[in-house]
């Protein structure tokens, strides 16, 4: 790629491939964080909306300027170690939170060219990843040596791994759809002559909303948001956490919620694909659909109350896990006949 | 092997849930509980104790801050037992005010409940939507008193004043243009009569959208029903009263087996639920915001048609009118006698109690013929809520005590007092 790179490349001999990888990744993860800060003023004004309330409107024009004073707010404030903690743990546990949330970028495809790395077990890859963020919550609560720390990482680990199944069973319908784990791969098999009739939404649209869903318990957004429990647990297994360290996990939060958003649209809207056949495709699309379905994150914020945490269990278990089981069996008989046309 | 423990779990009173200051001692079984202790007393502020070392007129404003979400209903029990004591013959004007009022604390005790309570269970949108009709309520408040919370408005005898003609405007400031202060405005530029009466219109719908956001809603539903059942047997039993004893279907209500004030000349029905469980407490508070509703517009209609005094004229007890009193030297004697010694209420007890938006708030009264209280004793509804609260959760996860916290209408001003 890119020519007018190549005197750097032969310059740098062998050093120059972890160099470019390293230029590469800080081009997805600095627009990451900038999104992630601009997503948390996004939520504020699209739910002040919702509430009536106009939102944070004081710091620059429009509050553009409030992420940067959260994250400015949250710098300097102390990092408060509670007695009794662990403090090894209690340090690593936010790093382990977000280190998974940025890492699965590397195979999350922005248009047909723009991927970090093509893996082929990319699918595969994100689901690895996305499950390595329940340890850091776990740890977390433990470290704390807090009882609400304590209870808010049963309760998310408990969520995440059931709802996890219930999400791995809809990717897995996803790859009998696409045939391929490489996530450029199943966007590429969404492509067709219809537009957004050719969107595995369509024949999977079950799927669709049972990922959608886990996906909003996954990342312990509202109304799943047991493991954080504001009137409950207050903060669940973050309470005990001030400063650079609770700014961690909220970065990993919302790290994860648009990744959760970026996987939806690759799976199962088409990803940077046209919705109609007369426009081109364009990684436009991509941002849009994503936009969409964060929008949809912050809708259900506003208007659910939360589960109790048994009613939780009991839709993934009882009503998440056979929906999508069956599903799986519907797709793979319908795969077989003459009328599957994805 | 280690013996397998309870988990005890300190629940406030620095707490989201815990309405102020509730300290709760839970003792878990995984997230169920075993055992729900509340621990009051950090509100307390002696106001029994403070009341009876000040003149009658004092402690007015006092009883604002028991309850403080329903500040006009708490002086009307107390106003009450002093009117009983004296037996000062209250215009029936001041009548329809005091019940205009309690009505209008009563709405806006149940948006504050139903926002807190909606809060608790997570739906955070119900809040923002309650508040929004608060304020207007709020306004009607200040109209009439000057303060928008502690209004000190009702007096042995009648009511402060008569209902002004004209209500607060909002100002043109850095937020709200000139253009959007005067769209705000719009229903202010008449009397507060006519500023309730347009309130009174426009409020059921606004009730219709909070029951869109939870009445069917089946999270809310999951969350409520079942949750804090209570027997009518056991309601009774345990003191309770209001909305409490209605959500289990006891129908005992003041305001039609006692009726005070004007209560028994306004046409109103009374709520009440079948299971008794945080559902149909829910249900019940609800219908009677669209209740209190129809009174107000009642009290509207007639306040309209029938001027006339808002206190009595025995200047034992109520202040003499301005210019009377400069004219006149025994007023004068009298509005000094009353602001400076203050009334003296003959010897005796007496008990009065109201249909407070909590259930019956009564207040106890003895007297032995001085300038202040012998004793003044304070019942709070709230309090009888708490000491149940226990039997309530048992069996419950920690998730369902907010409920029932929440659906008890905790306000610890009244029950630490």
């Amino acid at each position: 790629m890119m020519e007018w790179l190549q005197p750097i490349q032969n310059l740098l001999g062998p050093v120059w491939l972890p160099l470019w990888t390293a230029v590469k990744i800080m081009l997805i993860v600095m627009p990451l964080m900038g999104a992630v800060a601009y997503l948390t003023l996004a939520e504020r004004k699209v739910i002040g909306w919702m509430q009536i309330r106009i939102g944070p409107n004081r710091v620059g024009y429009f509050g553009l300027l409030q992420p940067l004073a959260d994250g400015l707010k949250l710098f300097m404030k102390e990092i408060i170690v509670p007695s009794g903690s662990n403090k090894f743990l209690f340090v690593i546990a936010p790093i382990m939170v977000l280190m998974p949330a940025l890492a699965a970028w590397a195979v999350v495809p922005f248009n047909a060219e723009l991927v970090l790395s093509n893996a082929n077990a990319g699918l595969l890859y994100i689901l690895a990843m996305t499950s390595l963020g329940v340890y850091g919550v776990i740890i977390a609560g433990w470290a704390s040596n807090s009882k609400y720390a304590f209870l808010g990482c049963l309760r998310s680990a408990a969520q995440i791994v059931s709802y996890e199944i219930a999400m791995g069973f809809a990717l897995v319908t996803v790859l009998m759809a696409a045939q391929s784990l490489n996530l450029g791969e199943i966007v590429r098999g969404q492509h067709g002559s219809y537009g957004m009739l050719n969107w595995y939404i369509i024949p999977l649209f079950p799927m669709f909303v049972v990922y959608l869903i886990s996906g909003v318990a996954e990342t312990n957004r509202a109304p799943f948001d047991v493991a954080e429990g504001e009137s409950e647990i207050v903060a669940g297994f973050h309470v005990e956490y001030s400063g650079m360290a609770f700014a961690l996990f909220f970065l990993g939060e919302y790290a994860n919620m648009i990744l959760v958003a970026f996987l939806t649209s690759i799976m199962f809207l088409g990803g940077w694909l046209s919705p109609v056949p007369f426009l081109p495709d364009s990684i436009v699309w991509m941002f849009g659909k994503v936009a969409f379905v964060l929008f949809l994150f912050l809708w259900f914020r506003a208007t659910f109350p939360r589960y109790r945490y048994d009613q939780l269990m009991r839709l993934g278990w009882k009503v998440f896990i056979p929906v999508s089981l069956i599903w799986v069996v519907v797709v793979g008989a319908w795969m077989q006949t003459s009328y599957w046309l994805w | 092997m280690p013996e397998i423990k309870n988990y005890t779990m300190n629940f406030g009173p620095q707490h989201p849930a815990a309405h102020g200051v509730l300290r709760l001692v839970l003792e878990l079984d995984g997230e169920v509980i075993v055992r729900a202790d509340p621990h009051i007393g950090l509100l307390h502020r002696a106001t029994e104790k403070l009341a009876e070392h000040k003149t009658y007129l004092q402690s007015v404003p006092y009883m604002d801050r028991l309850d403080y979400v329903s500040m006009m209903c708490n002086e009307h029990a107390y106003v009450q037992a002093i009117e009983k004591m004296t037996g000062i013959e209250v215009p029936l004007r001041a009548q329809y005010i005091r019940v205009m009022f309690d009505e209008i604390t009563r709405i806006l005790n149940h948006l504050m409940w139903l926002g807190a309570h909606g809060l608790d269970i997570g739906a955070m949108t119900v809040f923002l939507y309650c508040f929004r009709e608060r304020e207007d309520l709020m306004d009607a408040y200040e109209a009439v008193s000057g303060a928008r919370m502690h209004a000190a408005y009702y007096r042995p005898g009648g009511v402060y004043r008569d209902l002004p003609d004209s209500m607060p405007q909002y100002e043109a400031s850095k937020i709200h243009n000139a253009a959007a202060v005067k769209k705000m405005n719009e229903n202010r530029q008449g009397s507060l009569l006519d500023f309730l009466e347009d309130f009174t219109r426009r409020f059921p719908t606004y009730v219709d959208e909070y029951e869109t956001l939870l009445t069917d809603n089946r999270i809310w539903k999951q969350r409520t029903v079942g949750i804090g059942v209570v027997s009518p047997e056991r309601a009774v039993a345990l003191g309770m009263t209001g909305p409490m004893l209605r959500g289990s279907g006891v129908e005992w209500d003041l305001r039609k087996k006692q009726p005070y004030a004007a209560y028994d000349k306004v046409d109103f029905d009374v709520p009440v639920g079948r299971n008794g469980d945080s559902y149909d407490r829910y249900l019940v508070r609800v219908e009677e915001m669209r209740q209190s509703n129809r009174i107000i517009k009642q009290c509207v209609d007639w306040l309209r048609v029938n001027p006339g005094p808002v206190m009595a004229s025995n200047h034992k007890y109520s202040p003499p009118g301005r210019e009377s009193m400069k004219q006149n030297m025994e007023e004068l004697i009298h509005h000094f006698k009353l602001f400076t010694e203050g009334m003296h209420v003959p010897a005796g007890e007496a008990y009065a109690a109201v249909e407070h938006p909590k259930g019956e708030f009564g207040i106890y009264l003895v007297s032995d013929g001085a300038n202040k209280p012998y004793r003044l004793k304070i019942r709070a509804p709230g309090f009888a809520h708490l000491a149940a609260l226990d039997e309530m959760a048992r069996g419950h996860m920690i998730a369902d005590v907010v409920t029932i916290i929440g659906t008890q209408d905790i306000v610890f001003g009244e029950i630490d007092r």
